[in-house]
C-alpha cells in the first residue's frame, strides 16, 4: 500500500502556523489549540503528581517512616491523589483529545461554544495555580478525599483553599461537557446521524452527561466544608447534630460516577485505535454505543459501595451491592466487543494498538477486582487496604493512563503532522506496561493481607511485597519519561506524516495533519458508516 | 426597524462557525437548558442535607421556621413570581421586535430582583440581632416553653439556621448575577441590537431568571411555611 | 525480610474460613475470564496478525454472543452477590447473649473497656471461642477497627456507636489496625487482639480488674450527676424511670416509637431536648460537654445492667452514693426488687 507522505505539508496553513504569538495562543477560540493549551498543563500536573508518588514509594521501601514525618507523608498522599484526580485524570482525555477531534469527528468547524472552551482552560488554569499556592503552602494533609470531621475540625492544612482550587475546577469540567453535549446534538455535518457517529464521540457524550450532573454535587459539598473550616458551623459535625457520613454520601455520590468520567472516554480511544489497526468495523457498535450509556447511568446508583462499613444499614449495603455488579455488566459488554473486533482482523501492533491491547489486558483486571469489592462477604476485609488501591490503579493507571497514551500516540500525527519513533514508542509502552504490573500487582496480595492504605509505617512482614511495588514504580516512572522526550524530539526530527498515517477511517483523518483552523476545506456530507474499513486499505501503511 | 436591517443585525449576529441563525439558536438554547440542569444539581446538594437533617430534626425544623419572617418571605415569592411574569412578557415582546417595550420590561424585573435582595437583607439583618447567624455569630440559647420557662435551645437548631444562609444564601447570589445578566440584556435591548429574527439571548437569560425564581419556590415553603401544628 | 512476608493473614476467627472460601473462588472465575481475555487477545494478535495476503473480514456483530456475553456474566455475578451477602449479613448480626467490650478510638489509639471495669489500650485480650461484641465510638474524627485475622472491619464514627463481632478460633496475637485515615499518627494507630484460653482469659481479668465494673463506675457517675434525682423508680421522679428499658420501645412526645438501643441512651444524655419520653416535660438539662465517651459508656453500661437480674461472679455493685443536689438519701422503693 503507498505511504501517504505529501510535499512539506507542515508548510501549508494549518491551525499551528496560521498566526504566531502568544496572544494568539492566549486567545485563541480554536478548539485544536485549546487542546494543545491543555495538553501542555495537564502534562504538567502529570508529573507534579508522579512527583509525589515517587515520594510515597520511596517512603514505603522500608517498614519505618524514615524519608520524611508522619505529617509530609501524609500531605504527600493528600496531593498525589486531589492532583491526578482532579487536575489529571479528569480532563485528560476529554479536554486534549476530546477537544481537538469531537468537532472534527463530526464535520464541524468547531465545538458550540468556542470561547466558552477557553473559558474553561483558564478557569482550569486558575485553579491549577491555586492548587500549586496550596501545595508549596504545606498541601493537604486529608487525602482526596476529604472525611470529616477530620477535614472540617481537625486538620491543620490547608483545607479551606484546596477545596476552593477544586471547587473552582469543577466548573472547567462541567463547561467542557456541556460544550460537547451541546455539539454532538446540533453540530454534525449533513448525514452524520447518531448511528454513524465514531464511538469516540458516543463515550464523550456518556462523559459529559456525568460530568453535568455529577459535579456540581462535588463542587458543593467542598463548598460546605470550606465554609464549615471558617466559620465552624458544624454541619457535618456530629456535636451540634451534624452526620459526618452524609458527607460521604454527598462527596461520593460525585466522586463514583467521576470515575467513569476517567475511564470512559478511555474506552472512546479504545474502539478508535481497535478498529484501525485490526482494519475492520467495531463488532457490535449499538452495544458498544449503549453500553457507554448504561455505565453513565448506572454509574450514579453505586455510591455507596465506597461506604459498606462506614455506618450504614445493612439494608442499604444489599441494595448498593447489587447496583454495583449490574454497572459491571456494560464494562464486560465492551471488553468483549473489543476483543470480538480483533478477530479475523489483518492486526498490525503498532504503538498505539500496544496501549490498546496493554489497556484491554490491565483494565480487565482492574475491573474483575471490582467485583472483589462489590462483593459484601469480602469488602469489609478489603476496603481502605492496599487492595482498594491496586484496584484503582488498575484501572486508572493501567487503564486511562495507557488508553491516553495510546490516544496521544495514535493521533500525534494528526496534531502535529509529525510521525515518532516507532521503537521508542514500543520500548516505552514494554517498560510502562511491565513497570505497571510490577508496581501493583504486589498491592493486591498487600492488600489482602492486612496492610491498610495511607500508612506512612507499617508492619515488617510487608515489607517484600512494598520493595516489589517500589521497583516496579521506577521502571514505571522511566517509562512515563520517555514518550515526553520522542514526542517533543518528534517536532523537530519527524518524519512527516501526512494526512492518514494509518490509513484510518474517520472524518479526521480525512483533512491535512496538522489540519487547518477551520478542519474542512469543505463542510463534508457523510455518506458511509462509521468503522467502513472496507473501504480502507486492508492494512496500516508503514511511514519512512 | 427594517426588514434588511434586522436581517443585518441578525447575520452580524451570526457566529462563524455556525452553519445558520436557526443552528446557533438552538444550540445556544439547549446550552442553556444543560446549564440550569447543572444548577439544579448544584443546589440539589443543599436540598439533600435538607432532608436528611430535617428528617432527623423534625421538630427543630419546625421551631426554626417559626423563626422565619412569615411575611417578609411571602412578599418577596409575590415579587419573584411577578418578576417572571415581567421576563415571560419581555420575551414575548421581543419576539415582536418590540425591543424598547422588552428592555423597560427587563428593567422592572431588574428592580423586583433588587426588592427582593433589599427584603433579603433586612431579613439577615434581623436573624443577626436575634442571634441566629451560625458560628461567630450565634447567640440564640434560650427557647421559651409553653409554660412561660425557657430551656437550652437545641443545638440542631444551629443547622437548621446553617441551611437557611447557605440556600437563601446562594440563591441571593444567583438572583444578583441574574440582575446583572438581565440589566445588561435589558441596556442592549434599548440600544436594538434585538430584533424579532434574533432575540435568542433574551430567551435564554429570561429562562435563567425563571430557574432562580422556581428554586426561590421550593425554598419559601420549605423554610418558611413548615405549619406548627401545636399552635 | 523473607522471614517475615505475609501473603496471607492467618484465619482466627469463624468469619475468616468463609471469607477466605468467597475470596478464592472469586480468584478462580475471575481468574479464568481474565486468562480467557488474554489469551483471546493475545491468539487474535498472532493469528490474525499483519501479512501481505490478510483481508479483514468485516463483522457488524452477533446478538446471540451478546446476549451470552452479557447474561452469564450477570449470572455469575449474581452468584458472587448472593454468597457475598449471606456471609455479610452473617457477620454483621452479632448472636444473642455476645460478651460486651467497648471501644473508644481517639488520635491515635484504641482505649478498650471489659465489662468488668479492665481497661487496655491498644491491646485487646479476648477468650477464644467466645462470641464478642464490640460497641465502639469516637472521641474525635472517623477511625476504623480492622483485624486482618478475623476479616473483620467497621468504621468508629463520632456521635454514634457503631458494633461489630467476632468469635476468635485461634490463640495468639492477632494485629489490630486502624483503616480509616485520622490524621498524623494514622499509622501508629495499630495494636493486637490477643486470644486466650477461657480460663487464661478469666484470671487475667481477675488480676486486672481493681476499679469496679463498668456498670458500677456508671452507677457512680449516675449519682453524682444527680441523674438519679429525677430517674427514679417510684413515681415521683421527673423522669421516666430507667429499669428494665434497655432495648425496648420508648413512646416519644412526638407521637413516634423508638428502641432504646445504646444509640438512644447516648443521645437522650448528651442531647435530651430532641426524643422527649410521652408524658414527660422537656426540662432534662444537657450533659454535653460534662461526661466524656468513656462516662457515657459506662452509664450505658449501668442502665444496661438495670435490666438484667445480678449475675453470679460479678462483683458486687459499689452502694449508691448520695446525690449532690438534693441533700436526700435515696429510699429504696417497695416492690422493686433491683436493689443497688
Amino acid at each position: 500500500m503507498a505511504t501517504t507522505a505529501v510535499a512539506n505539508p507542515v508548510e501549508r496553513e494549518n491551525y499551528l502556523n496560521t498566526n504566531y504569538g502568544i496572544k494568539s495562543w492566549l486567545l485563541t477560540t480554536d478548539h485544536k489549540r485549546i487542546a494543545i493549551l491543555y495538553l501542555i498543563s495537564i502534562t504538567l500536573m502529570f508529573f507534579i503528581g508522579g512527583f509525589f508518588a515517587t515520594l510515597i514509594r520511596l517512603e514505603l521501601l522500608t517498614p519505618q517512616g524514615d524519608l520524611m514525618t508522619a505529617d509530609t507523608y501524609n500531605k504527600v498522599f493528600s496531593m498525589h491523589g486531589i492532583v491526578m484526580v482532579f487536575f489529571f485524570l479528569i480532563p485528560s482525555i476529554p479536554a486534549t483529545l476530546g477537544n481537538f477531534l469531537i468537532p472534527m469527528m463530526i464535520g464541524a468547524k468547531d465545538l458550540a461554544f468556542p470561547r466558552i472552551n477557553l473559558l474553561s482552560w483558564y478557569i482550569y488554569i486558575v485553579s491549577a495555580c491555586l492548587l500549586i499556592y496550596v501545595i508549596v503552602n504545606g498541601g493537604v494533609d486529608t487525602g482526596w478525599t476529604f472525611y470529616t470531621p477530620f477535614s472540617t475540625t481537625y486538620s491543620n492544612t490547608n483545607v479551606f483553599l484546596a477545596g476552593i482550587a477544586i471547587f473552582i475546577n469543577g466548573f472547567s469540567s462541567i463547561l467542557t461537557g456541556l460544550n460537547f453535549i451541546v455539539t454532538l446534538h446540533r453540530m454534525r455535518a449533513p448525514g452524520m446521524t447518531w448511528s454513524r457517529l465514531p464511538l469516540f464521540c458516543w463515550s464523550h457524550y456518556a462523559t459529559s452527561v456525568i460530568q453535568v450532573l455529577g459535579t456540581p454535587v462535588i463542587a458543593i459539598t467542598l463548598a460546605l466544608v470550606a465554609i464549615e473550616r471558617v466559620w465552624h458551623i458544624g454541619i457535618f459535625d456530629p456535636k451540634v447534630g451534624g452526620d459526618p457520613v452524609l458527607f460521604q454520601h454527598m462527596f461520593w455520590f460525585y466522586s463514583h460516577p467521576a470515575v467513569y468520567i476517567m475511564i470512559l472516554p478511555s474506552m472512546a480511544v479504545m474502539s478508535e485505535i481497535i478498529t484501525c489497526f485490526s482494519r475492520k468495523r467495531i463488532f457490535g457498535y449499538a452495544f458498544v454505543a449503549l453500553a457507554s450509556i448504561g455505565i453513565a447511568v448506572i454509574g450514579f446508583l453505586v455510591w455507596a459501595h465506597h461506604m459498606f462499613v462506614a455506618g450504614i444499614s445493612a439494608y442499604a449495603a444489599l441494595v448498593f451491592s447489587l447496583l454495583s455488579y449490574f454497572v459491571a455488566v456494560p464494562s464486560a459488554i465492551k471488553v468483549f466487543n473489543w476483543t470480538a473486533t480483533m478477530y479475523k482482523g489483518n492486526i498490525s501492533l503498532r504503538t498505539p494498538m500496544l496501549y490498546a491491547l496493554g489497556f484491554i489486558g490491565l483494565f480487565t483486571i482492574g475491573g474483575m477486582t471490582g467485583l472483589f469489592l462489590a462483593c459484601l462477604g469480602i469488602d469489609p476485609h478489603v476496603t481502605d487496604t492496599y487492595f482498594v488501591v491496586a484496584h484503582f490503579h488498575f484501572i486508572m493507571v493501567g487503564g486511562a493512563v495507557m488508553a491516553y497514551l495510546g490516544g496521544i500516540h495514535f493521533w500525534w500525527p494528526k496534531m502535529t503532522g509529525r510521525m515518532y519513533s516507532e521503537i521508542w514508542g514500543k520500548v516505552a509502552a514494554f517498560l510502562i506496561f511491565a513497570g505497571f504490573n510490577l508496581t501493583f500487582l504486589p498491592q493486591f496480595i498487600l492488600g489482602y493481607a492486612g496492610m491498610p492504605r495511607r500508612y506512612h509505617a507499617y508492619v515488617p512482614e510487608y515489607q517484600v511485597l512494598n520493595v516489589l511495588s517500589t521497583a516496579g514504580a521506577s521502571i514505571l516512572a522511566l517509562g512515563y519519561l520517555l514518550p515526553l522526550i520522542y514526542l517533543l524530539s518528534s517536532l523537530r526530527n519527524g518524519a512527516i506524516a501526512g494526512d492518514n498515517p494509518w490509513a484510518a477511517q474517520g472524518l479526521e483523518w480525512k483533512t491535512s495533519s496538522p489540519p487547518p483552523t477551520f478542519n474542512f476545506e469543505e463542510t463534508p456530507v457523510v455518506t458511509w458508516e462509521a468503522y467502513d474499513y472496507e473501504q480502507m486499505p486492508k492494512e496500516v501503511p508503514v511511514v519512512s | 426597524m427594517s426588514a434588511s436591517t434586522t436581517e443585518a443585525v441578525a447575520q452580524h449576529s451570526l457566529q462563524h462557525h455556525f452553519a445558520t441563525m436557526e443552528q446557533q439558536r438552538q444550540s445556544t438554547t439547549l446550552g442553556m437548558w444543560i446549564f440550569l440542569v447543572t444548577e439544579i444539581m448544584f443546589f440539589g446538594g443543599l436540598f439533600t442535607a435538607y432532608l436528611v437533617y430535617r428528617t432527623a430534626h423534625p421538630d427543630v425544623w419546625e421551631m426554626g421556621s417559626q423563626h422565619m419572617e412569615f411575611w417578609l418571605g411571602t412578599i418577596n415569592t409575590v415579587i419573584l413570581l411577578t418578576s417572571s411574569f415581567f421576563v415571560a412578557l419581555s420575551v414575548h415582546y421581543a419576539q415582536r421586535g418590540m425591543t424598547k417595550i422588552t428592555a423597560l420590561l427587563l428593567f422592572l424585573t431588574v428592580l423586583c430582583g433588587i426588592g427582593f435582595l433589599g427584603i433579603k437583607a433586612v431579613e439577615y439583618h434581623n436573624h443577626y440581632k436575634e442571634g441566629t447567624v451560625p458560628g461567630p455569630w450565634w447567640h440564640y440559647n434560650q427557647v421559651e416553653n409553653p409554660d412561660g420557662t425557657t430551656r437550652p435551645a437545641p443545638h440542631e437548631l444551629q443547622l437548621f439556621f446553617y441551611l437557611y444562609f447557605v440556600m437563601t444564601g446562594l440563591h441571593a447570589l444567583h438572583v444578583t448575577i441574574g440582575i446583572v445578566l438581565l440589566a445588561l440584556i435589558g441596556l442592549w435591548a434599548w440600544q436594538g441590537k434585538y430584533t424579532a429574527e434574533y432575540h435568542n439571548p433574551v430567551h435564554i437569560s429570561g429562562l435563567y431568571w425563571h430557574f432562580v425564581d422556581l428554586v426561590w419556590i421550593f425554598l419559601y415553603p420549605l423554610l418558611y411555611l413548615i405549619a406548627n401544628k401545636h399552635a | 525480610m523473607l522471614k517475615d512476608l505475609s501473603l496471607w493473614p492467618s484465619q482466627a476467627s469463624t468469619l475468616s474460613g468463609n471469607v477466605d472460601l468467597l475470596y478464592i473462588f472469586l480468584i478462580v472465575v475471575t481468574g479464568l475470564f481474565t486468562l480467557l481475555v488474554f489469551a483471546l487477545v493475545i491468539f487474535f494478535a498472532y493469528k490474525y496478525r499483519q501479512t501481505p495476503d490478510r483481508h479483514a473480514t468485516q463483522i457488524e456483530g452477533s446478538n446471540v454472543l451478546e446476549a451470552t456475553w452479557t447474561l452469564i456474566p450477570f449470572g455469575i455475578f449474581m452468584i458472587m452477590f448472593v454468597w457475598g451477602a449471606a456471609v455479610y449479613m452473617h457477620s454483621v448480626q452479632p448472636p444473642p447473649n455476645a460478651m460486651e467490650i467497648y471501644v473508644v478510638g481517639k488520635q491515635w489509639m484504641w482505649k478498650l473497656e471489659h465489662p468488668e471495669g479492665v481497661r487496655e489500650i491498644n491491646t485487646l485480650h479476648v477468650p477464644i471461642g467466645k462470641d464478642v461484641r464490640l460497641t465502639m465510638i469516637s472521641q474525635d474524627v472517623i477511625h476504623s477497627f480492622y483485624v486482618p485475622a478475623f476479616r473483620i472491619k467497621q468504621d468508629v464514627l463520632p456521635g454514634r456507636y457503631t458494633t461489630l463481632w467476632f468469635h476468635a478460633t485461634k490463640t495468639g496475637h492477632f494485629h489490630l489496625f486502624c483503616a480509616e485515615y485520622c490524621g498524623t499518627l494514622h499509622s501508629g494507630m495499630i495494636g493486637e487482639v490477643v486470644v486466650m484460653e477461657q480460663n487464661e482469659y478469666q484470671d487475667w481479668l481477675a488480676g486486672n480488674a481493681n476499679t469496679g465494673t463498668m456498670a458500677s463506675s456508671g452507677e457512680k457517675t449516675f449519682n453524682e450527676l444527680g441523674c438519679a434525682s429525677c430517674h427514679r423508680s417510684d413515681t415521683q421522679g421527673r423522669g421516666p424511670d430507667l429499669a428494665g428499658i434497655f432495648g425496648k420501645p420508648v413512646a416519644l412526645d412526638n407521637g413516634s416509637t423508638v428502641t432504646a438501643d445504646d444509640n438512644y441512651l447516648r443521645d437522650s444524655i448528651l442531647n435530651p431536648g430532641s426524643k422527649v419520653v410521652s408524658g414527660f416535660k422537656p426540662i432534662m438539662p444537657t450533659y454535653n460537654g460534662i461526661v466524656n465517651e468513656e462516662q457515657l459508656l459506662s452509664l450505658v453500661s449501668y442502665i444496661k445492667s438495670l435490666s438484667q437480674p445480678r449475675q453470679q461472679g460479678q462483683p458486687a455493685p459499689a452502694p449508691a452514693s448520695v446525690p449532690v443536689h438534693t441533700g436526700r438519701t435515696q429510699a429504696p422503693s417497695a416492690g422493686n426488687t433491683k436493689v443497688k
